[in-house]
Formats: C-alpha cells, sequence, structure tokens
C-alpha cells in the first residue's frame, strides 16, 4: 500500500467540498484513490464526516460507497489486490500509516454488515465476544456491559430472558439490532453501517433506523444505503456517489430538494440511467 | 409414446432408485450375512447320532458330533474321491459333522454321504466338552472320578458334573493368575536386572570397584528373586496338582473308553438334554467368552479380547495424533499460505496420499517408523537391552502412526472443506470487532469448523479400523499374550506389539492349521469388527452433531 498525501487536493475548486465548520469533525479523507488491481474503484475522494450526526452515502450500485466505507477501518486490507492512496485521518492520525495497530484501529471504528452476521454462539458469548478480545474476563463487567448494549440497541426486552441461546435463533431483525449491539459493546467512536436495512423487512427496518437516530447521540454514524428515503429519515449529511467519485456531498435537507448538480437530481428523482 | 416417457424423466427416476435399492440390499445382505453366521456360531446345536455304512457295506460304525453343513455336490467329484455313488445318481447329499475328539481319531471335521447315515438319534445323555487342549470332545458320560476314585456314576454323574468343574474352573483361574502375573512380575524383574547388569558394564564413568560393588548387588537381587520364584513354582506346583484331582471317564462313539481331567475342560453341555432357557444362558456365556477371553488353540477357539483391544487402542491412539496434525495443515493450507502454485502442488500432493495403496504405507512406517525412528530411539534410551529391541521392532506406537499418516489426508481434505464454508461474513464480523487474523481463527474459525473436522476424523477411523494390510508390517500380530495397557509401569505399553481384529480374521480363516473349526469364528470377528467400527463412528457421529447444534448456523 503506497500512502501519499495529496497537499493540494482539499483545494481544488471543482471538488464537491461540505465545509463543516459548525460540526467537529470525526474522520477526514484526502485524495483517497483506491485500486482492485488495474481498475480504479474509488477517484480521488476528500470529504469530512462530522462526529456525532448520521452521514449517508447513495448511490447505484458498484459506485463504490461500501468500499469508500470499508477504507475507514481497512476492512479492504483483506482484499489481496486493493491499493489505496491518499490519506484517510482519525483524530488527526493517519489510519493507513504503518505503524497503526489494524485490530485497535477498528475497536474504535465498529462496523455492521448488509447481512446480520452473528457468530454461532449465544446472545451473550456475540455481545460479549469484542470485550473478551480486550481481556475483561470479570462476569459483572461483561453482564452489565451486555445488558446496556442490548437496551441501546433496544433488543434488550426481546431477549433477555433467553441471553443464552443462539443468536441464530433470532429472527433476521433482531440478529441486525445484536449486531449493532455486539459493535456498540466495545464503545467504538464511528460506526460504519453498510447496508443494514437491506436484508429486513420494513418493520424491522423500522426499529433498526428509529436505533441509528438514537445512537447518534453518542457516536458518529456513517451508512450506505440503496433506500434514499431512508438516507433522507435518519441522515443529516448525505454523499452522492457515482462511479468511483464523490459527486454532492451536502446537508440531507439541500441534496434532496435542491441538489446542485443534475447527475444528483437524475438520481434522487429516479431518471438515472 | 415413449418418447414423452423419456421426456418425462421416469426412465431416470427408476434408473437411480434401482442404483440406490441395489446398493441397500447389498449392504443389508452382507450385515445380514454376517450377523447371523457370527451370530449362530455361539449358538449350541443339537448332538445328533448316526450309523454310518461304508463302502463295502459290511462295516458300520457310529457317528456323534454336530452337522455342521448340508450340500449337495455332483455325483462324479465325490466319485473320484473315491467313494462309489450308484452309476444312476447324479447329485449327492453330504453332511459335514464336527466330531470332536482329535486326540482320538486325527480329525475333528468329517464329511458323510447323506445315503449312507441311517438311524439318526438324538440321545439324551450325550456330551459335548470344550476342552483346552485337543478341541471338542463328543461321547457319553460315565463317571466322576476324584483322586482316580468313582466318586458318581450313571445319571448322578451329571449332577455333580457343573459342581466339579466349577471347582476345577476356580482352580485354573489362580494357575492363570499364578503363571501370568505372579511369575511374570518376577521374570520381569529379573529381565529389569539384566538390563541393569548391562547398563553398569556399558557405564564408562564407574570405578572398577563400584562397578563389582554393583554386580554384587545385583547378584543378590537376583538370587533373592529365583528365591522368590522357587516358592511360587512350588506353589503353582500344589495348585496345579489339586486341579488335576477330579477327572471324569466317557465313552466315546467308537466303544472306548477315556479319562478326562476337568483341568483340561472348559465348558459341558449336554445339548440334547438342554431347553431353550438354558441354551440361551449357554449361549450369552459362550458370547461372553468370546468377547473377553485370550484366544486358545492357535486362535481357533478361545475368545478375542486382545485383537478388540489392540483395534480399539490403536485407533484411539491414531485419532490422537491425526487430529491435531491434520487440522493444523488444513488451517495453514487454507488460512495462511498465499493461494499460488505451491499450494496448489501441496493440495494435490495431498489428495493423491489418499490413494496411494496401504501397504506402500506399510513399507514406509516399517523402513522409517521402525527401524529409522524406532531403531534410534532404542540406541539413545535403551542401549542396555541391545541387541534385543525396544521400539526398533513392529509395535502399537508404529502401526498408530502408520495408520495415522494412513488417514491425514482425509482429516485434511474434510477440514479444509468445513474452513471454506464459513461465510466470509462471519470473518469480517470478527475482525470488524478488533479481532486479530489468529484471534477470529481460534475463537470463531476453528469452533464452527470442528463439525468438518469431525467429519474427517469418522472417514479417517472407518478407514483405520478396517485396515490390515499396512500393519502386517508394522506391529499386528497373530497372537500378542500381553495387552498394550496393564498394571506394570508406565502402564500403557506403546512398543508393544499388538493383536488386531482384521489380522484376526486372516489368520484365523485362511492360516489356522484348522481351517473348519475357524470358519465360524472368522464371521463372529468380523461381525465384531462391523460392530466396533459402528460403535466408534456413532460416537463420533454424536458428538459431531451435538457440536452442530451448538454451532449452528446459516451456513449449514
Amino acid at each position: 500500500m503506497v500512502t501519499t498525501i495529496n497537499q493540494n487536493a482539499g483545494l481544488d475548486a471543482n471538488r464537491p467540498h461540505l465545509k463543516l465548520d459548525h460540526e467537529s469533525i470525526a474522520l477526514e479523507a484526502t485524495g483517497l484513490n483506491l485500486y482492485y488491481g488495474e481498475t480504479q474503484a474509488l477517484k480521488d475522494i476528500s470529504m469530512q464526516i462530522a462526529s456525532e450526526r448520521v452521514t449517508a452515502f447513495i448511490g447505484p450500485s458498484g459506485c463504490g460507497k461500501s468500499t469508500l466505507l470499508r477504507c475507514f477501518n481497512r476492512m479492504n486490507d483483506l482484499v489481496d489486490t486493493c491499493r489505496i492512496e491518499g490519506c484517510i485521518e482519525i483524530d488527526g492520525e493517519d489510519i493507513y500509516h504503518p505503524s497503526v495497530d489494524v485490530p485497535e484501529l477498528r475497536r474504535k471504528v465498529g462496523m455492521v454488515f448488509q447481512k446480520p452476521n452473528p457468530f454461532p454462539k449465544s446472545i451473550y458469548d456475540n455481545i460479549a465476544y469484542g470485550l473478551r478480545l480486550q481481556g475483561v474476563k470479570s462476569k459483572r463487567t461483561l453482564d452489565e456491559v451486555v445488558e446496556r448494549s442490548l437496551k441501546k440497541a433496544a433488543l434488550w426486552d426481546e431477549v433477555k430472558d433467553r441471553l443464552d441461546d443462539n443468536a441464530f435463533g433470532l429472527s433476521g431483525g433482531q440478529q441486525q439490532r445484536l449486531v449493532i449491539a455486539r459493535a456498540i459493546a466495545i464503545e467504538p467512536e464511528i460506526i460504519l453501517l453498510d447496508e443494514p436495512c437491506s436484508a429486513l423487512d420494513p418493520i424491522s427496518t423500522a426499529k433498526v433506523e428509529e436505533l441509528i437516530i438514537d445512537l447518534k447521540e453518542s457516536y458518529t454514524i456513517v451508512i450506505v444505503t440503496h433506500n434514499m428515503q431512508q438516507a433522507a429519515r435518519v441522515s443529516d449529511f448525505t454523499a452522492y456517489m457515482y462511479l468511483g467519485e464523490l459527486i454532492e456531498y451536502d446537508d440531507t435537507a439541500k441534496l434532496f430538494t435542491n441538489p446542485s448538480k443534475k447527475a444528483t437530481e437524475d438520481y434522487i428523482t429516479g431518471r438515472y440511467g | 409414446m415413449i418418447r414423452k416417457w423419456f421426456k418425462s424423466g421416469d426412465p431416470w427416476i427408476w434408473l437411480i432408485g434401482g442404483a440406490v435399492t441395489i446398493s441397500v440390499i447389498m449392504v443389508i445382505g452382507l450385515l445380514l450375512m454376517i450377523g447371523v453366521r457370527g451370530l449362530g456360531h455361539f449358538w449350541q446345536p443339537p448332538i445328533v447320532e448316526a450309523t454310518f455304512t461304508s463302502d463295502s457295506a459290511d462295516e458300520q460304525r457310529n457317528v456323534l458330533g454336530t452337522i455342521r453343513s448340508l450340500e449337495t455336490v455332483s455325483a462324479q467329484s465325490v466319485r473320484e474321491s473315491g467313494v462309489s455313488v450308484p452309476p444312476a445318481q447324479n447329485f449327492v447329499d453330504r453332511y459335514l459333522f464336527k466330531l470332536g475328539n482329535r486326540d482320538l481319531t486325527g480329525q475333528d471335521f468329517e464329511w458323510f454321504i447323506a445315503d449312507r447315515l441311517s438311524d439318526f438319534r438324538y440321545p439324551l445323555d450325550a456330551i459335548q466338552l470344550q476342552r483346552r487342549e485337543w478341541g471338542d470332545f463328543f461321547g457319553y458320560l460315565e463317571a466322576i472320578l476324584e483322586d482316580g476314585e468313582v466318586v458318581a456314576e450313571g445319571e448322578a454323574a451329571f449332577d455333580v458334573l457343573a459342581e466339579r468343574l466349577a471347582r476345577t474352573s476356580e482352580i485354573m483361574r489362580q494357575i492363570n493368575h499364578i503363571e501370568r502375573y505372579e511369575i511374570g512380575d518376577i521374570n520381569k524383574k529379573i529381565e529389569a536386572q539384566r538390563l541393569e547388569r548391562r547398563r553398569v558394564e556399558l557405564a564408562n564413568n564407574l570405578a572398577p570397584e563400584e562397578k563389582s560393588r554393583r554386580f554384587a548387588e545385583i547378584e543378590s537381587n537376583v538370587a533373592q528373586l529365583n528365591a522368590e520364584y522357587d516358592v511360587l513354582f512350588t506353589e503353582l506346583r500344589a495348585v496345579r496338582d489339586r486341579s488335576l484331582r477330579d477327572a471324569l471317564v466317557a465313552r466315546t462313539p467308537d466303544g472306548r473308553t477315556v479319562t478326562i481331567p476337568f483341568a483340561n475342560v472348559v465348558r459341558a453341555t449336554r445339548a440334547n438334554a438342554m431347553d431353550t432357557g438354558e441354551k440361551l444362558v449357554e449361549y450369552g456365556a459362550r458370547f461372553w467368552e468370546f468377547l473377553s477371553e485370550y484366544p486358545r488353540e492357535a486362535n481357533t477357539e478361545g475368545g478375542i479380547l486382545p485383537a478388540i483391544f489392540g483395534t480399539v487402542m490403536m485407533v484411539m491412539i491414531m485419532s490422537i495424533v491425526v487430529t491435531p496434525f491434520g487440522v493444523l495443515a488444513a488451517i495453514y493450507l487454507r488460512e495462511y499460505a498465499s493461494q499460488g502454485p505451491i499450494t496448489r502442488m501441496v493440495r494435490i500432493s495431498v489428495n493423491n496420499l489418499a490413494g496411494v495403496p496401504s501397504i506402500v504405507f506399510g513399507v514406509f512406517g516399517l523402513g522409517f517408523f521402525v527401524y529409522f525412528l524406532g531403531g534410534n530411539i532404542d540406541r539413545w534410551f535403551y542401549p542396555e537391552a541391545l541387541p534385543a529391541p525396544t521400539f526398533g521392532s513392529p509395535g502399537l506406537i508404529w502401526a498408530s502412526l502408520t495408520l495415522a499418516l494412513l488417514t491425514l489426508p482425509v482429516v485434511i481434505v474434510s477440514t479444509e472443506e468445513g474452513l471454506t464454508r464459513i461465510p466470509k461474513a462471519m470473518r469480517e464480523g470478527s475482525l470488524a470487532l478488533g479481532a486479530t487474523k489468529s484471534e477470529t481463527l481460534w475463537k470463531v474459525i476453528v469452533p464452527v469448523s470442528t463439525p468438518a473436522m469431525m467429519t474427517g476424523l469418522i472417514l479417517a477411523v472407518a478407514r483405520a479400523a478396517g485396515e490390515v494390510a499396512p500393519l502386517m508390517l508394522v506391529g499386528v500380530v497373530k497372537l500378542a499374550p500381553n495387552l498394550p495397557v496393564d498394571g506394570e509401569f508406565p502402564f500403557v505399553h506403546l512398543e508393544r506389539r499388538i493383536m488386531h481384529l482384521g489380522f484376526h480374521i486372516y489368520d484365523v480363516g485362511f492360516q489356522s492349521p484348522n481351517v473348519e473349526a475357524g470358519r465360524p469364528l472368522v464371521y463372529a470377528t468380523a461381525l465384531i469388527l462391523v460392530l466396533l467400527i459402528l460403535l466408534l463412528n456413532l460416537t463420533a457421529i454424536a458428538i459431531r452433531n451435538r457440536l452442530r447444534e451448538r454451532y449452528k448456523s446459516d451456513s449449514d
């Protein structure tokens, strides 16, 4: 992986640049290029993510929004052919610097995936997994964290009597809230949600959306979604991406009511393609 | 019409169904045959007496025994063997009688042409004795002797028979105990002293005086052990004499009278006077004897305990070795090795290893494990016993290791398959929580793929337990007097040779001096082997199902 910092990237006038003057910044990407082998999947992305807000990435399939999301916790490292240029800073530290402890980074930047992926363990063990990795053994601490996380994920009432049951016995929506609870159990700063509702029915979706709005009280949330209503409902800021480029990035209200780019308007009004 | 029938797919269904049916019928047929013949061996058949008229029709003799089989053969082949058959007759029925009395007549099985036998009778007072030597005895009980004096005669003799037999059996057990354990123990101690002496001789760093002092010590130990041995030997003699107190007098079918000491009798049955209940009890006793006793008379009589024990031990040690080895290799191949041409080559080689004929593994085991590894272990750790080998000769551990090598590919392949089946999402889920690759592996991936590992182990066990050819080279023998586990330190003797059910079948069926006597044992042993593999597999499958239940996920 080659990490270069393009000093001029942030100053390019043509690039959609949202000034987040009144927000504190949780994450900043500068001049980010990503290649899968020869194919360039992300083209010169520069953006800031506001702290304790919900930021949504929208765009057609294959536009690179999931890829961008996975850059934030270095999930792309798992792809052998992946190469990244540019810089992503969290708390002022470049996360692609060779000295970065990747597991430590991922503890700080949690992630929830498209399909619920609980471990084939009990509900309790699923939540306790991250903490146990950090060496927490005290039963009392674990009990507390499990209860707190499940309550935050609005799942506690549904599962409190069967914490020792296999997590795969839960419904899809419950499983997705379980993995969210699992992610917040280790107190990350940022939570990345990669199309968290695409495998869920409308009622479960509504619950997860409520949960997202609750969670932004204490976490920075970045969500990738195909569902524009969802982006409009839950997010504060929205980024529209197309073919690996960040086309427009603005306040959600503004982007959906008065987009400044024609391409964005076409997409959100359904005229795309 | 036909075309339509073909297009409907029905012919395929019939074909597929037919294939399944044939397989099922073959499996059931096999099991039934082994089961019926194996289990039938322990049932006491009636004792038949018949009159046999010889060729010249002037000589008659009494035949007494059990009927083993009846078959129809062509008259021609009977004529060729020197028996005259009427010219009009094309086929001849003949009976195979088990006559016993090998010590008196020289053969205990004999064919008789059915037409020549007449006057079939089932005498109530006919007895069958299973003996420690010379096989079975068939005849009539005349009297019971104690110190040569008749204590019971005629019908009364039957009443004391069981009681005297029990007394002698108890004494025989004592004799066995003294011989096997007490005298065996002293012999081992004397052997240990011999080895100690050799060790002192080989030691270079000892002064001559020290050496001679140690020698003297060893001498005195040996003298003391010899004295102990003499005491035991005297005791053994006395017990043996006691065992010879009782004897029975029996009349053979051809009218001779013989005296048989009870010491030579294992069990006595009056088959024709037994009711079904008694026969069932007898059946149970014989079956139990088969499972729990050591073999007698070149393996054609007695039990197969050492073979069962050896097979189970070998398979267990094999499992203990092959599972971690195979699992670790599979994890490396699947999780850590970069998936390039070299890894592919390794994988192809591993798969092909499964196709190597097992005797080749036997040869490798003999050359590498026994001669090289075992020989070096002897040189380093047991120099005093040389040239007699300790580990440098075939034994349990080498047989197990050879089998482990043989079954390694199976475990590797199934574990790899299990690892591949785990969804990517599960790995990512763990990594996203800040787990390192190895934490993910050991806390999520490996537990979830344990059912696949168990599948590999099940296949390995099934293959290993049935394997015979390589074992003949690396540690299985036809008769191993000592089990690999006993009360002597270090309790588990991995260097000992073992008996094995598969080899036992081969040995009894084809290498035995008395093939007819051994044949039912072949089926019985085969049945036990099948049951044993079934038991081992069912255990493993039960464990796997519990693991599956525990790690139930969408991927299964």
